[in-house]
């Protein structure tokens, strides 16, 4: 086996080297996963927030569903993603399996019930704590939304950031849709997974800790955002 | 709030806009290949002499033989290259694809670990081999996938006369996985296995498993490459599919694979009748 401070080492060279397939296949990551939960976040937090709020009959079981299908494994939402979109399925005219953009749907289907699960938990908390005073100071519905989306907003983000974690974190997905071509689809997950059955285990594990630091970095960043600029994204209660 | 939504919808443009950007550029087409060819580094290899040559770019999708073949049964590529001699037909048959073009070769191996308490070493005849490792019962890796490979395997275990699929689980084990993976798992449970040789050469991890058995008739493994019938899909790129084969068949395809080597082997060797 091999030793780990090589992984390590190889990890840091791989990066400073500046390789342009490295670099290519970084990139393609954070465009797929970032639009996927921009997606994500502009269809799953409205959705969440109304389901939160509402009152109607069947709210439990689409509270349940969405709860249920945060749970669901990639490589299925790949595989149905790839018989929507396959030439023989009802999408194929759309001409998009082995694109960046397949990878995108099928991501965005995986993590919007995630995004609009935990947001209408949030909202709903959150409604329970005002409820009162809204009614009694007679705020308008729409604007009671309104002022318990920014209320939330430091958990938002982190539902927001949960939602990238599963997209950058998954493969079974975008290695169906995608197809793993070179210069074209393959992200981080799909080589590292590539790599793993060449047998390269060091260089799988040094993508891996390249994956890592990535996170990281986002991370870090957006709780740099939040507490830098308290006036904006801020965080409250 | 609408800041941030604002913020997030000119990103979202931005980033769609520049995704769409290298599906404009040129002719491409999709090659479904098994995942020897292009584990191996073959593909890595010839591809960029064809797109020199040629302007057409082929975008490789690496999976198993038969999920190869059903994707594109699905119409999901223009080209397969596979090995699995007999579903290669019935797809020519079905009219799935136009022809089949031999195309190279190479042979399986069988692979196990040096001390080989199955004892065959050296051993003649491949599914006499198999016969010993499933008596003595030490681990058994299979792909289980459905794989050219494991189409292979169990047409070895048939000429032996045995159903291992019964000791499923115990000593024969199924990865359902890659031959890379299938390999690692070899490795760490100290199992036989059977291997393409393109593979196993350029393979990384081999621990202390060696080829124990090779060079038998019945363990030969040719690649076909067949253009998908535009009759059935007619999407498919037929032209630039038909150029990529005859490249492929043609003699500077062929000498390309000849010239292909890892660690001074030669991994494939060009077979192909036309030309």
């Amino acid at each position: 086996m091999t030793d780990l401070s090589d992984v390590f080492f190889l990890a840091i060279s791989l990066v400073l080297s500046g390789n342009n397939d490295l670099l290519e296949i970084v990139a393609l990551s954070l465009r797929v996963s970032l639009t996927a939960v921009g997606c994500a976040v502009l269809v799953g937090m409205p959705l969440g927030a109304a389901v939160g709020l509402g009152r109607f009959p069947g709210k439990n079981i689409i509270v349940l569903f969405f709860n249920a299908m945060m749970g669901i494994p990639p490589v299925v939402v790949g595989l149905f993603v790839y018989m929507m979109v396959s030439k023989s399925g009802p999408l194929g005219w759309l001409d998009i399996l082995y694109t960046p953009t397949a990878m995108i749907t099928a991501q965005f289907i995986l993590i919007t019930p995630i995004i609009a699960s935990l947001t209408r938990q949030v909202i709903e908390d959150l409604h329970q704590h005002h409820a009162q005073q809204f009614r009694s100071l007679c705020v308008p519905r729409h604007v009671a939304i309104l002022e318990l989306l920014r209320e939330g907003r430091t958990s938002l983000l982190t539902t927001a950031m949960a939602g990238l974690g599963r997209a950058m974190a998954e493969v079974g997905a975008v290695i169906i849709v995608g197809g793993n071509i070179n210069h074209l689809t393959r992200v981080m997950t799909t080589a590292i997974a590539l790599e793993t059955s060449k047998g390269d285990l060091a260089l799988a594990l040094a993508l891996g800790i390249v994956l890592l630091a990535m996170s990281l970095i986002i991370n870090s960043a957006v709780m740099g955002l939040r507490n830098r600029a308290p006036s904006v994204i801020g965080t409250v209660s | 709030m609408w800041r941030i939504i604002l913020v997030l919808v000119i990103f979202m443009v931005g980033w769609v806009g520049f995704l769409h950007q290298p599906l404009a550029q040129g002719k491409f087409i999709v090659l479904q290949s098994t995942t020897s060819t292009a584990n191996s580094g073959l593909l890595d290899y010839l591809l960029p002499i064809f797109e020199r040559e040629t302007g057409i770019t082929v975008h490789v999708v690496a999976v198993g033989s038969g999920q190869a073949i059903r994707n594109a049964m699905n119409g999901d590529g223009d080209v397969i290259l596979v090995h699995a001699r007999q579903d290669e037909d019935k797809f020519v048959a079905d009219g799935f694809g136009v022809q089949r073009w031999d195309v190279m070769y190479n042979d399986f191996i069988i692979v196990g670990p040096r001390q080989d308490p199955a004892m065959v070493r050296g051993m003649e005849d491949a599914a006499a081999a198999f016969k010993k490792i499933a008596l003595s019962k030490v681990p058994f890796i299979s792909r289980g996938d459905d794989s050219g490979t494991h189409k292979m395997e169990m047409s070895l275990w048939r000429i032996a006369g045995m159903d291992p699929t019964q000791a499923s689980g115990q000593w024969y084990r199924e990865s359902g996985s890659s031959m890379g993976a299938t390999i690692n798992i070899a490795v760490e449970t100290q199992g036989y296995l059977v291997s393409d040789r393109g593979t196993w050469i350029s393979f990384k991890n081999k621990g202390d498993l060696e080829v124990l058995v090779e060079g038998n008739r019945t363990l030969y493994n040719p690649y076909g490459i067949i253009l998908v019938n535009p009759k059935k899909h007619p999407h498919v790129k037929a032209q630039e599919g038909q150029v990529f084969i005859d490249w492929m068949v043609g003699a500077k395809g062929q000498k390309v694979i000849e010239e292909f080597k890892v660690n001074g082997e030669s991994l494939f060797f060009p077979n192909a009748t036309k030309k």
